[in-house]
């Protein structure tokens, strides 16, 4: 998986959590650029996005998502690894 | 997930085109279309965000008309629950409720209720549900404490979750619902944890085994997590550790639309929105093959082959759910002496012909079969729960009858249990004998009505059912039916006063009181309690008088004579007590016009009085003998 596709993907899934046909992400996007990206929210979307791709996150690894890219970045080396 | 609930073909677009319609109605309906089918616990919060949208542009009355109920539900917490939300809310619209949920400041669990909280007594809740984690209630201990040391600290927890229960009744006058406990730790000993009592996991398992205990004893109702859920979700366990750790999430996520209809079938059964009739099919569906191509001794069924043992199963598990209570019908395309044959001639089958208080084996379409049921047993489609092997009924009846729940069976006849237990269709807060009778009583009423069409004269009619009614005081065990009944007649109820446990208690003990309870038997089966008289002495009136305070039987007892036998029974026991005449009222009500002849039919006298509210007084007195008609055999107990 490329990772333009990654990206793809990922504005998918955050088009459905938030439930919202308009959002497009770059890796500069942040909590917030969308609304209604709460704390909530964000467990939400970490959750639907290892269904997604098909991997797990580690506890820690929560902590070091600072934006969109750290995510994609994130998902693309779990995906090596599997 | 909700693998009983069939699945959508194209659901993405039928809520995105609900969303683009944007008005209330088509909003609404699109939510509680969706929230029937099977949905995972993202796509549950989007029909919740449709379904609140939908609301948000209605007027509060709109709910009404599409026959929504609304119910509060309070959750008081010590974590995060706000993930849940939506899917008890989706979980309730599935069910025709509209489940409005307050959830109560994380944490707060004992202050909400212990010093009052505004914003909770402002939102009035019909139930409070308290969700508690294990480490934010149960202290730590060390390993060595004995038993009776655990004891007496779990004993200490239940005093305060009871301090809990009794303040949500009596300060919001709300029913509390507890969840059960989870371990959200593992064994230490592992299979044989009891032996180490100390160990959260042991004091878990015993905590819930407490908590059954107080549900037993009607002290509280239970959302039972711990056993209903641990299998429920496909998708993630019930408790991730990675959750609670991130968001202090007791219950994961992906687990929610599960955990949802737990909590929604509860709230179901406490509004009396439960399922009262399981509607069968024949062949394939109790048996396996068709009884009029292969003939009955080639049908599946019973042991011998793999396939019969789970039919077999089935059966066993549907006459269960008979004697439970639960009406059983069959809907079947068949001829009908061929479909009943089984019943008569198969010895394997576990479903007595006599179970089934409705038989339609002919082939008519089913959704007519199904509303013909319906008047049958005069019952409400909603009432209903369809179970059939054909996936092309299935989709009729869905689409003809949407008020009928048909739980997607699975191909392979050894999961019908499981999908029909899942699906939560019955769900009950305990039963009384009476309703552990009822089922036999549907169908004996049946029989019953039978008889009174092939019989044109009245008198024979009422003879041929050789009935006997039994009166005498209220005894301990009768209480809880009889305050049932005095709390929910409307009909044939002459002064409709509603009364509680406690109200009925100085009654029952006043020597100067008559209070009689009826129980009614005739040749199709016992009717239970089906009446209840309570007289007493009145300073309105003079010695020796006593007025009949409260008098009300069961509507499916009408047109027997009852009322006469049970007058007699009355001034038996009044004559006892050495009262000289009897005082009847009549309070009208609005819903009770059907008694307003009640004493004067039975020969009292009216006595004129001023009553602004329309009651009316009548005298019988008791000075002398008075003769009867009537045909039931009369039994006195004192």
């Amino acid at each position: 998986m490329t990772k333009d596709e990654v990206y793809d993907e990922l504005a998918e899934v955050m088009r459905d959590v938030f439930d919202d046909d308009t959002i497009s992400i770059s890796s500069h996007t942040t909590a917030q650029d969308i609304p209604g990206w709460d704390s909530q929210a964000h467990v939400m979307l970490i959750v639907a996005a290892e269904q997604r791709f098909g991997i797990r996150f580690r506890t820690a690894e929560f902590e070091t998502l600072h934006d969109v890219g750290d995510f994609v970045d994130l998902i693309m080396l779990k995906r090596e690894r599997v | 997930m909700l693998s009983w609930l069939p699945k959508h073909r194209d659901a993405g677009a039928c809520l995105r085109q609900a969303q683009a319609a944007g008005d209330g109605p088509t909003m609404l309906a699109a939510a509680r279309a969706l929230a029937g089918h099977s949905r995972d616990a993202q796509f549950t919060n989007r029909i919740d965000r449709l379904a609140r949208a939908a609301r948000a542009a209605m007027p509060a009355s709109g709910l009404a008309e599409p026959g929504l109920a609304e119910v509060g539900l309070a959750i008081l917490s010590s974590h995060t629950i706000d993930h849940l939300v939506p899917a008890i809310r989706v979980a309730g619209l599935h069910r025709n409720l509209a489940i409005e949920v307050h959830t109560g400041e994380y944490g707060q669990f004992r202050s909400a209720l212990i010093m009052g909280d505004t914003m909770l007594e402002r939102f009035a809740p019909r139930m409070i549900l308290f969700a508690i984690d294990l480490p934010s209630i149960l202290e730590p201990m060390a390993l060595s404490a004995d038993r009776d040391t655990v004891e007496a600290s779990l004993a200490g927890i239940m005093e305060e979750l009871r301090l809990l229960w009794s303040l949500a009744r009596e300060r919001f006058g709300a029913q509390p619902v507890q969840q059960t406990f989870i371990p959200q730790t593992s064994p230490l000993l592992g299979s044989n944890e009891a032996m180490l009592p100390a160990s959260p996991w042991a004091c878990c398992a015993r905590l819930n085994e407490l908590l059954r205990q107080a549900s037993q004893r009607g002290e509280v109702l239970l959302v039972d997590i711990a056993n209903h859920l641990p299998d429920a979700g496909s998708e993630g366990r019930l408790y991730d550790e990675v959750r609670w750790y991130q968001a202090k999430q007791l219950v994961n996520p992906l687990v929610a639309p599960a955990y949802g209809e737990l909590v929604a079938r509860l709230v179901a059964a406490f509004v009396g929105r439960s399922r009262k009739c399981l509607v069968l099919d024949l062949d394939n569906t109790l048996w396996g093959g068709v009884v009029g191509d292969d003939g009955l001794e080639h049908l599946r069924l019973g042991q011998g082959s793999a396939e019969g043992e789970a039919y077999l199963t089935f059966q066993r598990y549907v006459a269960r759910l008979a004697e439970r209570g639960i009406i059983i019908a069959v809907c079947s395309k068949n001829d009908h002496d061929v479909a009943r044959s089984v019943f008569d001639q198969h010895s394997e089958m576990q479903i007595a012909f006599d179970d089934v208080a409705c038989f339609v084996a002919n082939w008519a379409d089913k959704a007519s079969n199904l509303r013909h049921i319906a008047r049958t047993l005069n019952i409400g489609l909603d009432s209903m729960v369809f179970v059939d092997d054909n996936p092309a009924e299935r989709e009729i009846i869905r689409r003809e009858l949407p008020e009928v729940a048909v739980p997607e069976l699975p191909e392979d006849p050894a999961g019908y249990v499981q999908c029909v237990a899942d699906g939560g269709y019955f769900e009950s807060l305990g039963l009384t004998s009476e309703d552990l009778a009822r089922s036999g009583d549907y169908t004996a009423n049946n029989q019953r009505a039978a008889i009174r069409a092939s019989t044109t004269d009245m008198e024979g009619y009422l003879q041929s059912l050789d009935m006997t009614l039994t009166a005498g005081p209220i005894s301990v065990l009768d209480r809880s039916r009889a305050v049932q009944l005095i709390n929910k007649s409307n009909q044939f109820n002459l002064t409709t006063r509603r009364r509680t446990v406690e109200e009925l208690h100085p009654l029952l003990e006043d020597a100067r009181t008559v209070t009689l309870a009826f129980r009614l038997r005739d040749r199709f089966g016992d009717n239970g309690l089906i009446g209840v008289i309570l007289a007493r002495p009145d300073p309105a009136w003079t010695a020796g008088d006593l007025l009949i305070d409260t008098w009300l039987m069961s509507c499916r007892v009408l047109g027997r004579g009852v009322e006469v036998a049970a007058l007699c029974a009355l001034r038996s026991a009044a004559v006892q007590i050495g009262a000289t005449a009897l005082i009847g009222e009549y309070r009208p009500s609005g819903r009770n016009g059907m008694v307003e002849a009640h004493y004067e039919r039975l020969g009292f006298e009216r006595v004129e009085t001023d009553t602004p509210g329309g009651e009316t007084f009548w005298r019988m007195s008791l000075q002398n003998e008075r003769a009867a008609h009537h045909h039931l055999k009369l039994e006195l107990t004192v």
